[in-house]
């Protein structure tokens, strides 16, 4: 296992109360496994990711478990053990391309600069493989866009050499925050082909952050569905988008545009998500469920196996 | 106004330097003057035959003349040629000073900045300590107690000038932290000290330009200052302020003597405050608008 998270849960200190953004979370990610975490804004996905890598704000509070990378656990770790596993063992992507690289300094010397840190070259080699890691990434003229700066690349070019620079140490994982929201569609279908393709030529698993359940469905092997900073559902994707058990991912599904026709309207989950500050005592969706039940309101259901012979597909409902 | 919008259009690939110049005829009066003082104590040994530190007693205090342009001083040194030589002090230390100023400040401040905490509370406190004096009586507290001479007076002047740049860098670092390319940087696994230097400081500097060119006519000022109350340059060098300070006690007798370096300061100061508008409205064009 390289990433095991166990009954995780992070507070952000805010003048109304303590913002309980994640509340008990607990998944795994295999090497080599792509794994998509969804949830509609808010739900904590976010929060995760930055936990992992050590980069909470600091009125972040992490009030329980722990994040075992490799058996280690991070959250123990000091700060220049953080430091040296961020790039080099755990890589990020995020959702904005246009400003995630240094605004004034050569995609070429960017690359350099991160490689030199991760394999310890001379500036000259460093550049040299900064430039064949754009082409790894599929950029045709790597020696052109290296010495470019960021503005004069269009978003698409701009995410490969995001991605090539959190690909640069190579990293174990890789976590790709909403990588393509901000991209036109053909572009976003290529960027996801290159990390499936990145991550089958290196074995690297990726941590794929999304509200979009079509793109789980091509990428991912298993799926977590995130609600309110808790898991509500997790299992392979085929089960999960085809079976859902918890009314929120069946909500999900059922607000999916439907592609075939793109004039139907967009079913929107009625209702808003609770107040992170006051986490009701019972199901956290059960101010939105049409199914709840006089018990969801007192008592907080577990996450458990679906089925009894199925230890692969988790729901934390108690209709089922 | 739309005149205007499609002229900024159409001259956009013109020089953007003669294009500030002319749209900005202080500043381009302030870097005319400049240049000629830079010139003129650059030659100095050309343009005057006299040497600014040589006694001629006989000469004594005689007035503006051909021989001596702003006529000669109490041991009859051409005050003309010690101007010239004066400026080479003046500008550079002030220069000097400022530049040594902003480079340490604007590291300071993006320390500060960047790691905040404990580290930013002890810096700022102190930035706040030397600010809460006025600036010239810290400067010659300083420059009086590690004694009166040029090297110490422009180390006080650099200490009363390092705040201002150490709270702009660090406002500049505090927005540029939560940029998205600074914590992508720190996800690439880049280190602190490199993020700092690589990544927020040359996206801090320009507002620490305009202050680095605003503060030279002030630092030169002072450097005068000091010198004038005796807490800079000693005699007999040839610096502006020491000039004006023994001068100024033979102003009603010699009205020269006084009244040339500090016409000669005026006008640097002058030259460098108008250059460091210009520079702002450049780097900055949002003020002042
Ligand atoms: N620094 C912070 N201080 C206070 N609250 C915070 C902070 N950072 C995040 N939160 C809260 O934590 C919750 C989870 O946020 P997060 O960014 O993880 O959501 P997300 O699932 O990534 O949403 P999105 O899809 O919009 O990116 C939100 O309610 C947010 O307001
Ligand atoms: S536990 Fe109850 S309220 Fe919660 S999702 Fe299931 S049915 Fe709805
Ligand atoms: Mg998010």
């Amino acid at each position: 296992m390289l990433l095991d998270i166990k009954e995780l849960s992070v507070e952000f200190a805010s003048m109304q109360g303590n913002v309980k953004a994640l509340q008990n979370i607990s998944f795994s990610i295999e090497k080599g496994e792509i794994v998509g975490i969804v949830g509609e804004s808010g739900s904590g996905k976010s929060v995760t990711a930055l936990t992992i890598l050590g980069l909470l704000e600091k009125n972040a509070s992490i009030t329980s478990g722990s994040i075992l990378y490799k058996g280690r656990d991070v959250l123990v770790m000091d700060k220049r053990e953080q430091q040296a596993l961020r790039g080099k063992e755990i890589g990020m992507v995020f959702q904005e391309p246009m400003t995630a690289l240094h605004p004034t300094m050569k995609i070429g010397d960017q690359l350099a600069e991160v490689i030199k840190r991760h394999r310890k070259l001379p500036h000259k080699e460093a550049y040299q493989a900064g430039i064949k890691s754009l082409a790894e990434v599929h950029i045709h003229d790597p020696e052109l866009v290296a010495r470019k700066y960021p503005f004069e690349l269009s978003g698409g070019m701009r995410q490969r050499v995001v991605i090539a620079l959190a690909m640069a140490a190579p990293p174990d994982l890789l976590i790709a925050d909403e990588p393509t929201t901000a991209l036109d569609v053909t572009i976003q279908y290529e960027i996801l082909k290159l990390m499936e393709e990145l991550s089958a030529n290196r074995g690297t698993s990726i941590m794929f952050i999304t509200h979009d359940l079509g793109v789980v469905a091509q990428m991912c092997k298993r799926v977590i569905v995130m609600y309110a900073g808790e898991i509500v559902e997790q299992g392979e994707t085929h089960q999960v988008l085809q079976h859902p058990v918890h009314p929120y991912t069946r909500a999900l599904i059922g607000a999916l545009p439907d592609l075939a026709d793109p004039d139907e309207p967009l079913l929107a989950i009625p209702g808003e998500s609770p107040d992170l500050r006051r986490r009701p005592a019972g199901c956290v969706f059960a101010s939105r469920c049409a199914q709840a039940l006089p018990l969801c309101q007192e008592e907080r259901p577990g996450l458990e196996p679906v089925q009894q012979q199925n230890e692969s597909h988790y729901a934390a409902c108690w209709v089922r | 106004m739309s005149a205007e919008v499609h002229t900024s259009t159409v001259t956009r690939t013109v020089n953007p330097f003669w294009y500030t110049c002319r749209k900005n005829p202080l500043m381009l009066a302030g870097i005319v003057v400049l240049v000629i003082i830079l010139l003129l104590s650059l030659f100095a040994p050309l343009i005057s035959s006299y040497e600014p530190t040589k006694i001629n007693i006989k000469d004594r205090f005689a007035p503006p003349s051909a021989e001596h342009w702003f006529g000669t001083d109490e041991v009859g040194r051409d005050i003309f040629t010690r101007i010239l030589y004066g400026a080479r002090l003046s500008l550079g230390v002030g220069v000097a000073v400022v530049l040594g100023a902003g480079l340490i400040g604007t590291v300071i401040g993006s320390i500060s900045g960047y790691f905040g905490g404990r580290i930013d509370q002890i810096i700022m406190r102190l930035m706040d300590m030397i600010l809460a004096f006025p600036s010239l009586v810290l400067a010659m507290a300083v420059a009086a107690t590690l004694g009166p001479n040029l090297q110490n007076a422009m180390l006080a002047i650099a200490i009363i000038k390092i705040p201002v740049y150490v709270r702009l860098a660090r406002a500049e670092t505090l927005s540029l932290r939560e940029k998205l390319y600074v914590k992508a940087a720190v996800t690439f696994g880049i280190k602190p000290w490199r993020i700092i230097t690589r990544h927020i400081i040359p996206n801090a500097i320009s507002p620490v330009i305009i202050q680095v060119t605003l503060d030279i006519g002030d630092a030169i000022l002072l450097v005068a200052t000091l010198g004038f109350l005796g807490l800079g340059a000693q005699p007999p060098t040839p610096e502006w302020g020491a000039m004006i300070s023994v001068g100024w006690k033979h102003l009603l007798d010699y009205w020269w003597y006084p009244t040339f370096p500090g016409f000669a300061l005026f006008l640097a100061s002058c030259a460098f405050n108008l250059i460091g508008d210009g520079v702002r409205d450049i780097l900055d064009p949002k003020a002042n608008r």
